[in-house]
């Protein structure tokens, strides 16, 4: 009666499978076939819709265009300091290698960068980065790189299945050989046979109740590579993007691009003051301004200035934030004040010229909080952004631990360790996309093709649609959205033991009930099925930053625990590790650090 | 909390039609988020496309009380709630189901359109000089996030479903976009005259007025391509010369 029995299945053969089309996942998509691989790629929603679009201040990439100072040693160093040195040093370096050529391959299918006044690429500040890194255009620059992405990759013979979703990685022995799914629209099963197949997935905000994420990110590829029997590592690192609309409440979340404060937007708190000079980290203490006008003049390109504390790393401002708040200096609706406006009093016409470097951000509050942001300041509060943690790869392949499985871009760990800077996802879509699309295909070519195993698909299609055959069961909202309000509030931006202990025992009772949702209607389109699948995939990732976090008895980069507020010696040099037992359960270790090599280790004592 | 009826076309390609929901409504609240709460409170199972919920995606297009709309940039406070809401799907393209239609021609169109092709490098690493008015200029189509309201509105496919011969507003900003790129070298003029059928739009702006993004489609992308259409084949002395040239 299942699947592939009945024959209703639709099948497809590729040389690389790339699930996910985001920046990451496009990107794989044309590296692979470049070389002549068939590619195939399953996206979750239409092409182009993907998160990546959302993307605003910048690709960061040492092109040194605006400050000849910089090179690739400052962008590497500049990452590891970001991530605590938790970060896979290789993946740094490559990334701050190879990130100059993919965002000028880019400016070579069609992206329109902003110029220097010679006509070369343009570079703005942003939170970590010594000096101004950030390609951009505008505060829409994600639009610009996805848009480029897609128009070029569509020339290229790749496939696309859209608005289609992965539920399963098939395996031949421990190979992963091919992926099972559904499509949206008829509800019809998929079974993709490939050589090899590359995660693209993205994140993982819908697992908490407020996040900028769309309701595609429910950790797929983390849940699809463990399942597998992938590790997965840095889960407990969770990026809270320290500003997010919070007024009105149903733009709680939205996100509120840094770029903001990179053209000199301050935070304040309901007195007035301006608490990020209040608690600069040690680590940040001499490349931080320590006065108002100093932050002032870096923002308007004085290379002799420091950076303002606004542009600390995005941890550190996300706890200052909620220390305001929780201290009761918080704004009306609970968040504070981010304030652009004020530039008016500095330099002439500040209206045009916000308007013109954050258009996108002056369009969202204005349509959706009625705030014209060049004459007020916005309210903002943190918001669950970004998933540093992921699919545990090889540095240079973007091999997971599992043979034939790659993993690229937010869903794959490794390169921002335990904080990730603004601006480095988007050059990390690329450089890794590339590298996993290639070595993907690279793989492909040495492997036979083996067919799908039925008692697989057989399988999988039971689970798929046994939410149809309860009838009387509990609907799967209410379970998604009391689990996001859950994972908010138990481990969130401030974490401890107690709270996450008692989210593990509530993690175990929504598995209960997600194991007895049902759904009603027919298979077409049917969004309430979609959410019930999704749950699976959220409760793996959140039981995986759950016990990771309660593994890290520390606080360091995203991770804050308020009864370890310290660092730990031993824990810094540890990844925390999560892969599926024999026995079905989720097992936690410690990995050591991967080394750098002495070159690296020169280059970072010579940046500190 | 107030209360707001809401009638949502439910059905798909083989018909269907208006249901009435009613729900709580709050300060600031979308289109979408009304439609998210039905769903989650009423109609599980209703089909709704959206992502970023930001007016940055383009997925969540729609025709609110008629008029077409991203419902995720369309305030209940700008809507006079003392009647129901009507919420149905784009009326220019197949419906799948619910509020969701078949955009699939929008995709296949675009493969139709000769792809960037840049000028040789200006410097000897390979990378352009391109001075920030020459962005600027083209940053108008560049922000376009296929929507596709544009599409949904233009009579040439709306009403006379000339979905073969016209690729649409949409379609024609992107060719804007490559037409007026400071690096693009490509001509694209021959397609747009024969197989995009630009001469077929007569310039209503119905487009225009539905761009959520403010892209003032007709009067500087369709027009000036337009125009140079009629340069390239229609001026006497060209055509002159193209005869002389064979």
């Amino acid at each position: 009666m299942i699947a592939s029995s009945i024959g209703e299945e639709r099948r497809y053969e590729y040389d690389v499978l790339v699930i996910g089309a985001g920046g990451a996942g496009l990107r794989a998509a044309i590296a692979a076939s470049a070389t002549g691989a068939k590619v195939g790629v399953v996206c979750k929603s239409l092409l182009g819709k993907a998160h990546t679009v959302m993307a605003e201040g910048g690709i960061a990439a040492a092109l040194a265009n605006v400050d000849d100072r910089d090179g690739w040693q400052v962008h590497f160093a500049d990452t590891l300091r970001g991530g605590q040195y938790l970060n896979n040093p290789h993946m740094a370096e490559i990334h701050a290698q190879e990130a100059p050529a993919r965002v000028r391959e880019l400016e070579a299918w069609g992206a329109l960068f902003d110029r220097t006044a010679d006509g070369r690429i343009l570079q703005r500040n942003f939170g970590g980065h010594r000096y101004p890194r950030l390609a951009h255009v505008g505060d829409r620059t994600g639009l610009e790189m996805i848009r480029t992405l897609q128009d070029h990759g569509i020339h290229q013979g790749i496939e696309f299945h859209m608005e289609c979703t992965v539920a399963l990685l098939l395996k031949d022995g421990l190979r992963v050989t091919g992926a099972f799914g559904y499509e949206r629209e008829r509800g019809r099963f998929l079974v993709f046979s490939a050589g090899a197949v590359v995660l693209a997935t993205g994140g993982i905000g819908r697992a908490f109740e407020v996040t900028s994420n769309s309701w595609e990110y429910t950790g797929d590829g983390h849940a699809l590579a463990y399942e597998a029997g992938a590790e997965l590592m840095d889960m407990e690192f969770v990026q809270f993007h320290p500003t997010g609309m919070v007024w009105p409440p149903s733009v709680h979340g939205l996100l509120v691009t840094e770029g903001v404060r990179g053209e000199g937007g301050v935070l304040r708190n309901r007195e007035g003051r301006r608490f990020m000079f209040d608690d600069i980290p040690e680590l940040y203490k001499n490349q931080t301004a320590d006065n108002e006008e100093e932050g002032w003049r870096y923002c308007q390109g004085d290379k002799t200035a420091r950076r303002p504390p606004e542009l600390l790393t995005r941890d550190h401002v996300a706890r200052c934030i909620v220390r305001e708040i929780k201290e009761g200096r918080g704004s009306a609706h609970g968040g504070v004040l981010l304030d652009i406006s004020w530039i008016r009093s500095r330099i002439p016409n500040a209206e045009v010229h916000i308007k013109k470097k954050l258009p996108s951000m002056y369009h969202q509050f204005k349509e959706l909080a009625g705030i014209d942001i060049t004459k007020e300041p916005m309210e903002v509060g943190p918001t669950t952004h970004y998933m540093m943690g992921g699919v545990r790869v090889d540095a240079w392949t973007q091999m997971s631990s599992v043979s034939g499985l790659f993993a690229a871009g937010e869903c794959a760990a490794g390169l921002h360790g335990a904080n990730r800077l603004g601006g480095n996802s988007l050059s990390d879509l690329l450089v890794f996309g590339q590298r996993a699309g290639e070595h993907a295909a690279q793989f492909a070519r040495g492997q036979g093709r083996s067919a799908p195993d039925p008692a697989q698909i057989d399988a999988a299609a039971e689970r798929l649609l046994a939410p149809f055959a309860r009838p009387a069961g509990e609907g799967p909202y209410a379970i998604q959205r009391e689990l996001q309000v859950m994972m908010q509030s138990q481990v969130g931006i401030v974490r401890n033991g107690g709270e996450m202990s008692h989210a593990l025992e509530a993690l175990a009772a929504f598995r209960q009930r997600a194991s007895r949702v049902a759904v009603y209607g027919h298979r077409e389109y049917n969004p309430g099925w979609h959410t019930a699948l999704d749950l699976e995939n959220l409760l793996v990732v959140s039981e995986a930053i759950t016990r990771a976090a309660l593994e890290r008895r520390e606080s360091r980069g995203a991770q804050f625990r308020e009864d370890f507020p310290d660092k730990d010696k031993a824990l810094g040099q540890v990844n925390v590790v999560v892969q599926k037992g024999d026995d079905g359960e989720m097992r936690i270790a410690r990995a050591p650090l991967v080394p750098m090599t002495e070159e690296q280790r020169r280059i970072v004592e010579e940046m500190k | 909390m107030a209360r707001a009826t809401f009638k949502i076309w439910r059905g798909d390609g083989s018909g269907g039609a208006f249901q009435d929901y009613t729900t709580e409504v709050s300060e600031g609240m979308v289109v979408l988020d009304a439609v998210h709460r039905i769903q989650a409170e009423s109609a599980n199972d209703l089909a709704v496309r959206w992502n970023c919920k930001a007016g940055k995606c383009g997925s969540c297009s729609a025709e609110v009380n008629g008029q077409p709309r991203l419902m995720c940039m369309t305030r209940l406070a700008d809507l006079p709630l003392d009647r129901p809401v009507t919420v149905e799907p784009m009326q220019a393209f197949p419906v799948i189901r619910d509020l969701v239609t078949d955009v699939a021609w929008n995709f296949a169109g675009k493969k139709t359109i000769r792809k960037f092709k840049p000028r040789p490098p200006d410097a000897a690493d390979g990378t352009w000089r391109v001075a920030q008015e020459d962005v600027d200029r083209v940053q108008e189509f560049r922000k376009c996030i296929e929507c596709f309201l544009c599409q949904d509105v233009c009579h040439v496919l709306r009403e006379h479903h000339l979905h073969d011969a016209f690729v649409g507003p949409r379609l024609l900003v992107y060719s804007a976009a490559l037409e007026m790129h400071p690096l693009d070298v490509e001509d694209r003029l021959g397609d747009l005259k024969r197989e995009h059928g630009i001469g077929y739009c007569n310039i209503t702006k119905c487009c225009t007025k539905v761009c959520p993004e403010n892209i003032t489609i007709t009067d500087n992308a369709i027009i000036p391509l337009k125009e140079r259409v009629v340069d390239e084949f229609f001026d006497p002395l060209r055509r002159l010369f193209r005869v002389f040239r064979k």
